[in-house]
Protein backbone atom coordinates (compact mmCIF):
# COMPACT_ATOMS: atom_id res chain seq x y z
CA UNK A 1 0.00 0.00 0.00
CA UNK A 2 1.31 3.44 -0.85
CA UNK A 3 0.70 6.28 1.55
CA UNK A 4 1.58 9.88 0.87
CA UNK A 5 2.59 12.48 3.41
CA UNK A 6 2.82 16.22 2.98
CA UNK A 7 4.94 18.22 5.43
CA UNK A 8 4.43 21.96 5.61
CA UNK A 9 5.98 24.69 7.72
CA UNK A 10 3.75 26.07 10.46
CA UNK A 11 2.17 29.43 9.80
CA UNK A 12 4.48 31.68 11.82
CA UNK A 13 7.74 29.97 10.80
CA UNK A 14 9.86 31.99 8.39
CA UNK A 15 10.24 30.32 4.97
CA UNK A 16 13.00 32.24 3.14
CA UNK A 17 13.02 29.73 0.25
CA UNK A 18 9.30 30.23 -0.29
CA UNK A 19 9.91 33.98 -0.28
CA UNK A 20 12.60 33.76 -2.96
CA UNK A 21 10.39 31.51 -5.10
CA UNK A 22 7.61 34.06 -4.70
CA UNK A 23 9.91 36.89 -5.80
CA UNK A 24 11.09 34.89 -8.80
CA UNK A 25 7.53 34.10 -9.83
CA UNK A 26 6.77 37.79 -9.48
CA UNK A 27 9.73 38.61 -11.74
CA UNK A 28 8.45 36.13 -14.31
CA UNK A 29 5.18 37.97 -14.52
CA UNK A 30 3.06 35.88 -12.13
CA UNK A 31 1.98 38.99 -10.30
CA UNK A 32 -1.12 37.68 -8.56
CA UNK A 33 0.65 35.38 -6.07
CA UNK A 34 0.00 36.27 -2.42
CA UNK A 35 2.49 33.93 -0.81
CA UNK A 36 4.54 30.77 -1.49
CA UNK A 37 5.33 28.24 1.22
CA UNK A 38 7.67 25.38 0.41
CA UNK A 39 7.10 21.92 1.89
CA UNK A 40 8.04 18.26 1.50
CA UNK A 41 6.23 15.31 -0.02
CA UNK A 42 6.83 11.62 0.78
CA UNK A 43 5.51 8.41 -0.77
CA UNK A 44 5.79 5.50 1.59
CA UNK A 45 5.24 2.01 0.22
CA UNK A 46 4.40 -0.25 3.16
CA UNK A 47 3.80 -3.99 3.47
CA UNK A 48 0.82 -3.30 5.73
CA UNK A 49 -2.46 -4.05 3.95
CA UNK A 50 -4.88 -2.68 6.53
CA UNK A 51 -5.66 0.94 5.76
CA UNK A 52 -6.08 2.16 9.35
CA UNK A 53 -3.04 0.30 10.64
CA UNK A 54 -0.90 1.63 7.80
CA UNK A 55 -2.04 5.19 8.47
CA UNK A 56 -1.33 4.82 12.18
CA UNK A 57 2.19 3.58 11.43
CA UNK A 58 2.85 6.46 9.04
CA UNK A 59 1.55 8.89 11.63
CA UNK A 60 4.11 7.49 14.09
CA UNK A 61 6.82 7.93 11.42
CA UNK A 62 5.78 11.55 10.98
CA UNK A 63 5.97 12.26 14.69
CA UNK A 64 9.27 10.46 15.23
CA UNK A 65 11.24 11.36 12.11
CA UNK A 66 9.57 12.85 9.04
CA UNK A 67 8.35 16.06 10.68
CA UNK A 68 9.76 18.27 13.41
CA UNK A 69 6.62 19.30 15.24
CA UNK A 70 8.17 22.50 16.58
CA UNK A 71 8.08 23.99 13.10
CA UNK A 72 6.19 21.58 10.82
CA UNK A 73 2.74 20.09 10.33
CA UNK A 74 2.11 16.80 8.58
CA UNK A 75 -0.86 15.63 6.56
CA UNK A 76 -1.41 12.00 5.64
CA UNK A 77 -3.18 11.51 2.31
CA UNK A 78 -5.68 8.65 2.30
CA UNK A 79 -4.43 5.73 0.21
CA UNK A 80 -6.55 5.03 -2.84
CA UNK B 1 39.57 13.93 32.13
CA UNK B 2 38.12 11.63 29.52
CA UNK B 3 36.21 12.79 26.51
CA UNK B 4 34.51 11.12 23.55
CA UNK B 5 33.86 12.63 20.14
CA UNK B 6 31.17 10.92 18.09
CA UNK B 7 31.83 10.54 14.37
CA UNK B 8 28.76 10.31 12.14
CA UNK B 9 28.91 9.68 8.40
CA UNK B 10 29.50 13.21 7.13
CA UNK B 11 31.03 14.69 10.28
CA UNK B 12 34.01 16.85 9.34
CA UNK B 13 35.02 18.71 12.50
CA UNK B 14 35.53 15.55 14.55
CA UNK B 15 39.30 15.51 14.11
CA UNK B 16 39.63 19.25 14.80
CA UNK B 17 37.75 18.65 18.03
CA UNK B 18 40.02 15.70 18.84
CA UNK B 19 43.08 17.95 18.39
CA UNK B 20 41.56 20.70 20.54
CA UNK B 21 40.51 18.40 23.38
CA UNK B 22 43.91 16.69 23.50
CA UNK B 23 45.76 20.00 23.38
CA UNK B 24 44.10 21.06 26.63
CA UNK B 25 44.55 17.79 28.46
CA UNK B 26 41.56 15.58 27.67
CA UNK B 27 42.16 11.91 26.96
CA UNK B 28 39.94 11.73 23.94
CA UNK B 29 38.43 8.75 22.17
CA UNK B 30 36.74 8.79 18.78
CA UNK B 31 33.46 6.86 18.80
CA UNK B 32 31.69 5.59 15.69
CA UNK B 33 27.98 6.36 15.36
CA UNK B 34 27.05 2.69 14.90
CA UNK B 35 28.57 1.67 18.25
CA UNK B 36 26.11 1.03 21.02
CA UNK B 37 28.26 1.77 24.05
CA UNK B 38 29.84 5.05 25.07
CA UNK B 39 33.30 4.72 26.60
CA UNK B 40 33.56 6.09 30.15
CA UNK B 41 33.56 9.85 29.59
CA UNK B 42 33.50 13.12 31.50
CA UNK B 43 32.48 14.92 28.32
CA UNK B 44 30.81 13.80 25.10
CA UNK B 45 31.07 15.99 22.01
CA UNK B 46 28.87 15.89 18.92
CA UNK B 47 31.06 17.59 16.31
CA UNK B 48 30.29 19.80 13.33
CA UNK B 49 29.85 18.65 9.77
CA UNK B 50 27.08 17.43 7.52
CA UNK B 51 25.91 14.18 9.08
CA UNK B 52 23.94 12.07 6.60
CA UNK B 53 24.37 14.83 4.02
CA UNK B 54 21.88 17.01 5.94
CA UNK B 55 19.10 14.88 4.43
CA UNK B 56 15.52 15.50 5.59
CA UNK B 57 16.51 18.06 8.24
CA UNK B 58 20.02 18.77 9.48
CA UNK B 59 20.82 16.37 12.31
CA UNK B 60 17.57 14.42 12.06
CA UNK B 61 19.08 11.12 10.89
CA UNK B 62 22.09 11.33 13.20
CA UNK B 63 19.78 11.89 16.17
CA UNK B 64 18.35 8.40 15.57
CA UNK B 65 21.68 6.60 15.17
CA UNK B 66 22.62 3.76 17.50
CA UNK B 67 25.12 5.61 19.70
CA UNK B 68 22.65 8.44 20.36
CA UNK B 69 20.52 6.37 22.73
CA UNK B 70 23.61 6.00 24.95
CA UNK B 71 24.37 9.72 24.58
CA UNK B 72 20.79 10.60 25.55
CA UNK B 73 20.95 8.30 28.59
CA UNK B 74 24.32 9.82 29.53
CA UNK B 75 22.90 13.35 29.26
CA UNK B 76 19.76 12.46 31.19
CA UNK B 77 21.87 11.12 34.04
CA UNK B 78 23.73 14.45 34.26
CA UNK B 79 26.63 13.75 31.87
CA UNK B 80 28.23 16.68 30.04
CA UNK B 81 27.25 16.71 26.36
CA UNK B 82 28.31 19.48 24.00
CA UNK B 83 27.07 19.79 20.41
CA UNK B 84 28.87 22.17 18.06
CA UNK B 85 27.25 23.34 14.81
CA UNK B 86 25.86 20.13 13.26
CA UNK B 87 26.19 18.69 16.77
CA UNK B 88 23.80 21.43 17.97
CA UNK B 89 21.42 20.51 15.15
CA UNK B 90 21.58 16.87 16.28
CA UNK B 91 20.91 17.92 19.90
CA UNK B 92 17.74 19.83 19.00
CA UNK B 93 16.52 16.85 16.99
CA UNK B 94 16.95 14.58 20.02
CA UNK B 95 14.98 17.05 22.12
CA UNK B 96 17.80 17.32 24.69
CA UNK B 97 17.78 21.07 24.10
CA UNK B 98 14.65 22.96 23.01
CA UNK B 99 13.96 24.60 19.66
CA UNK B 100 15.16 24.01 16.10
CA UNK B 101 17.72 25.45 13.69
CA UNK B 102 16.23 26.82 10.50
CA UNK B 103 17.85 27.85 7.24
CA UNK B 104 19.77 31.14 7.63
CA UNK B 105 17.52 34.13 7.15
CA UNK B 106 19.27 35.40 4.01
CA UNK B 107 19.78 31.90 2.52
CA UNK B 108 23.56 32.23 2.58
CA UNK B 109 26.11 29.79 3.90
CA UNK B 110 27.91 31.94 6.48
CA UNK B 111 31.61 31.39 7.18
CA UNK B 112 33.22 34.07 9.34
CA UNK B 113 34.39 35.06 12.79
CA UNK B 114 31.75 36.35 15.18
CA UNK B 115 31.65 37.72 18.70
CA UNK B 116 29.42 36.08 21.27
CA UNK B 117 28.48 37.30 24.72
CA UNK B 118 28.33 34.82 27.55
CA UNK B 119 24.84 35.04 29.04
CA UNK B 120 25.21 32.61 31.90
CA UNK B 121 28.26 31.56 33.90
CA UNK B 122 26.53 29.38 36.47
CA UNK B 123 27.47 26.24 34.55
CA UNK B 124 30.51 24.06 33.96
CA UNK B 125 31.06 25.34 30.43
CA UNK B 126 31.55 29.04 31.14
CA UNK B 127 32.17 29.24 34.88
CA UNK B 128 35.39 31.19 35.58
CA UNK B 129 35.80 32.48 32.04
CA UNK B 130 37.05 36.01 32.71
CA UNK B 131 35.96 37.47 29.40
CA UNK B 132 32.38 38.54 28.80
CA UNK B 133 32.80 38.39 25.02
CA UNK B 134 34.51 35.65 23.01
CA UNK B 135 35.51 35.56 19.37
CA UNK B 136 34.58 32.27 17.72
CA UNK B 137 34.13 31.06 14.16
CA UNK B 138 30.85 30.09 12.52
CA UNK B 139 30.31 28.11 9.31
CA UNK B 140 26.75 27.04 8.68
CA UNK B 141 23.73 27.17 6.43
CA UNK B 142 21.12 26.28 9.07
CA UNK B 143 21.92 28.21 12.24
CA UNK B 144 18.81 30.33 12.53
CA UNK B 145 17.61 29.41 16.01
CA UNK B 146 13.85 29.20 16.36
CA UNK B 147 11.49 28.10 19.10
CA UNK B 148 7.87 28.65 20.07
CA UNK B 149 6.89 31.59 22.29
CA UNK B 150 6.17 29.16 25.13
CA UNK B 151 9.58 27.56 24.74
CA UNK B 152 11.25 30.98 24.62
CA UNK B 153 9.58 31.99 27.86
CA UNK B 154 10.75 28.79 29.52
CA UNK B 155 14.28 29.20 28.14
CA UNK B 156 14.47 32.76 29.46
CA UNK B 157 12.86 31.92 32.82
CA UNK B 158 15.44 29.18 33.36
CA UNK B 159 18.32 31.29 32.02
CA UNK B 160 19.07 28.64 29.39
CA UNK B 161 20.57 31.00 26.81
CA UNK B 162 24.31 30.27 26.83
CA UNK B 163 25.66 32.80 24.32
CA UNK B 164 24.27 35.53 22.05
CA UNK B 165 25.74 37.02 18.88
CA UNK B 166 27.04 40.52 19.62
CA UNK B 167 29.69 43.04 18.61
CA UNK B 168 33.20 43.14 20.06
CA UNK B 169 31.96 45.17 23.01
CA UNK B 170 29.17 42.77 23.84
CA UNK B 171 26.34 44.80 22.40
CA UNK B 172 23.53 42.42 21.38
CA UNK B 173 21.70 43.98 18.44
CA UNK B 174 19.98 42.89 15.25
CA UNK B 175 22.85 44.10 13.08
CA UNK B 176 25.21 41.64 14.80
CA UNK B 177 22.86 38.71 14.21
CA UNK B 178 24.35 36.75 11.31
CA UNK B 179 21.55 34.28 10.64
CA UNK B 180 18.24 35.56 11.97
CA UNK B 181 18.24 33.63 15.27
CA UNK B 182 15.59 34.61 17.80
CA UNK B 183 17.15 36.97 20.39
CA UNK B 184 20.58 36.56 18.70
CA UNK B 185 20.82 33.11 20.27
CA UNK B 186 24.06 31.35 19.33
CA UNK B 187 23.94 28.63 21.95
CA UNK B 188 21.58 27.21 24.57
CA UNK B 189 21.59 24.78 27.48
CA UNK B 190 19.12 22.20 28.63
CA UNK B 191 17.39 23.02 31.90
CA UNK B 192 20.09 21.39 34.04
CA UNK B 193 22.90 23.05 32.01
CA UNK B 194 24.87 19.85 31.51
CA UNK B 195 23.97 19.86 27.80
CA UNK B 196 25.19 22.72 25.61
CA UNK B 197 24.42 23.25 21.93
CA UNK B 198 26.06 26.09 20.03
CA UNK B 199 26.65 27.06 16.42
CA UNK B 200 30.14 28.64 16.86
CA UNK B 201 33.25 26.46 16.72
CA UNK B 202 35.59 26.99 19.70
CA UNK B 203 37.87 24.25 18.29
CA UNK B 204 38.77 26.58 15.41
CA UNK B 205 40.19 29.19 17.79
CA UNK B 206 42.99 27.35 19.54
CA UNK B 207 46.03 28.58 17.65
CA UNK B 208 47.09 32.23 17.60
CA UNK B 209 49.10 31.82 14.41
CA UNK B 210 46.11 30.35 12.55
CA UNK B 211 43.08 32.03 14.08
CA UNK B 212 42.72 33.20 17.65
CA UNK B 213 42.86 32.00 21.20
CA UNK B 214 39.37 32.42 22.59
CA UNK B 215 38.76 28.70 21.96
CA UNK B 216 41.84 28.01 24.07
CA UNK B 217 40.29 30.03 26.90
CA UNK B 218 37.11 28.02 26.57
CA UNK B 219 38.74 24.57 26.60
CA UNK B 220 41.27 25.38 29.36
CA UNK B 221 38.45 26.61 31.51
CA UNK B 222 36.21 23.64 30.66
CA UNK B 223 38.75 21.01 31.73
CA UNK B 224 39.43 22.90 34.96
CA UNK B 225 35.73 23.07 35.73
CA UNK B 226 35.38 19.33 35.19
CA UNK B 227 38.25 18.37 37.51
Amino acid sequence: MKISVIITLKKDVLDPQGKVIHQTLDGMGFNDVNEVRQGKYFEIDTKETDNDKAKAKVEEMCKKLLANLVIENYKIIDPK
Amino acid sequence: MKSSVITFPGSNCDRDMDVALKKFGFKNKMVWHADAELPKSDLVVLPGGFSYGDYLRCGSMASKSKIMQSVINFANSGGMVMGICNGFQILVETGLVPGVLLRNKYLEFICKNVFVKINDKKNKYFKNVNNEVLEFHIAHNEGNYFCTQDQLKEIEDNNQIAINYCDENGKIEDQFNPNGSIKNIAGIFNKEKNVLGMMPHPERMIDTSLSGEDGSLFFKNLINNLK
